[in-house]
């Protein structure tokens, strides 16, 4: 029922910021849509804790602040190789082992790693995620585990 | 207030457009297919991200605020969900990126690399 609840307050506040027409006529359409979409996707099964992960929304925010410092310190570094030119990077093909216990964890460890430059997940099996990384330097700083250990961290 | 706001603003903006630059000049140099996709991926986060920051501190608290944000936040998603099923299914479909001499000492062992099946 939670889940429910907290679909429908992101569909209404979506709503509230896309439209601003705040007649009461709009608001009524508001009423019906959201409920409409809401029983939608309770009969489609897609309601529960994975699509609506309330047991993260206070441990995600700290470990966002923490990605946007890393995407911020690879963008430069990146930045620094296109100048340099092709000499200066040193693809490679690397593995690591994701330690999330759910999906959305290991979901979460992949889109980081794609979302910070010079690093790309390119597959994921099991517990182990294929990475495309551009330097010597990008690889090492995921292989030491720091981003899975945040992530882990976030996921309790 | 005015002032500083403009001020922040336009180094967001500047900023912005620099690694958007970045960006597609790296697109032209990196030398194959996988690296590209890091150089675009500069493009796609810090790039539409400065630029996205400095619109909205053009405008203010309010709605075109909300609604810059809720760009950002999905394009941020979008870019990282395309940027990896692109790289996927090249790799699947038998693209082999190209590798530094130096990979094998700290990478995947020769016979466990997907490139290779």
């Amino acid at each position: 029922m939670r889940y429910v609840l907290a679909l429908s307050t992101l569909l209404s506040v979506f709503w509230l910021i896309n439209s601003g027409h705040y007649t009461p006529l709009m608001l009524f359409f508001m009423v019906v849509s959201v409920v409409f979409v809401a029983m939608l996707c309770r009969r489609l099964d897609v309601v529960d804790g994975e699509s609506q992960p309330l047991n993260l929304t206070f441990s995600i925010p700290g470990y966002w602040l923490w990605l946007i410092k890393e995407v911020v310190v690879s963008n430069i570094a990146v930045a620094a190789n296109v100048w340099g030119g092709a000499e200066t990077i040193s693809p490679r093909l690397i593995k690591v082992t994701a330690h999330q216990k759910t999906d959305l964890g290991k979901v979460i460890f992949a889109n980081s790693i794609t979302l910070t430059p010079g690093t790309v997940s390119v597959d994921l099996e099991g517990d182990q995620i294929t990475v495309h990384a551009l330097t010597r330097d990008s690889a090492a700083g995921l292989q030491t585990g720091e981003m899975d250990r945040r992530v882990c961290l976030v996921e309790r | 207030m005015e002032v500083l706001f403009d001020i922040i603003s336009w180094v967001c903006l500047v900023s912005g457009s620099f690694f958007c630059l970045t960006g597609g000049i790296g697109l032209l140099r990196f030398p194959d297919f996988f690296t590209r996709i890091h150089a675009a991926s500069l493009t796609d986060t810090l790039g539409a991200s400065l630029i996205l920051v400095g619109l909205m501190f053009q405008a203010g608290w309010g709605l075109v605020f909300a609604k810059l944000l809720l760009i950002l936040m999905f394009s941020l998603l979008a870019g990282t969900t395309a940027s990896h099923a692109m790289a996927k299914a090249s790799l699947k479909s038998g693209l082999k990126p190209l590798e530094s001499d130096d990979a094998e000492k700290d990478g995947v062992p020769e016979g466990e690399r997907p490139s290779q099946q």
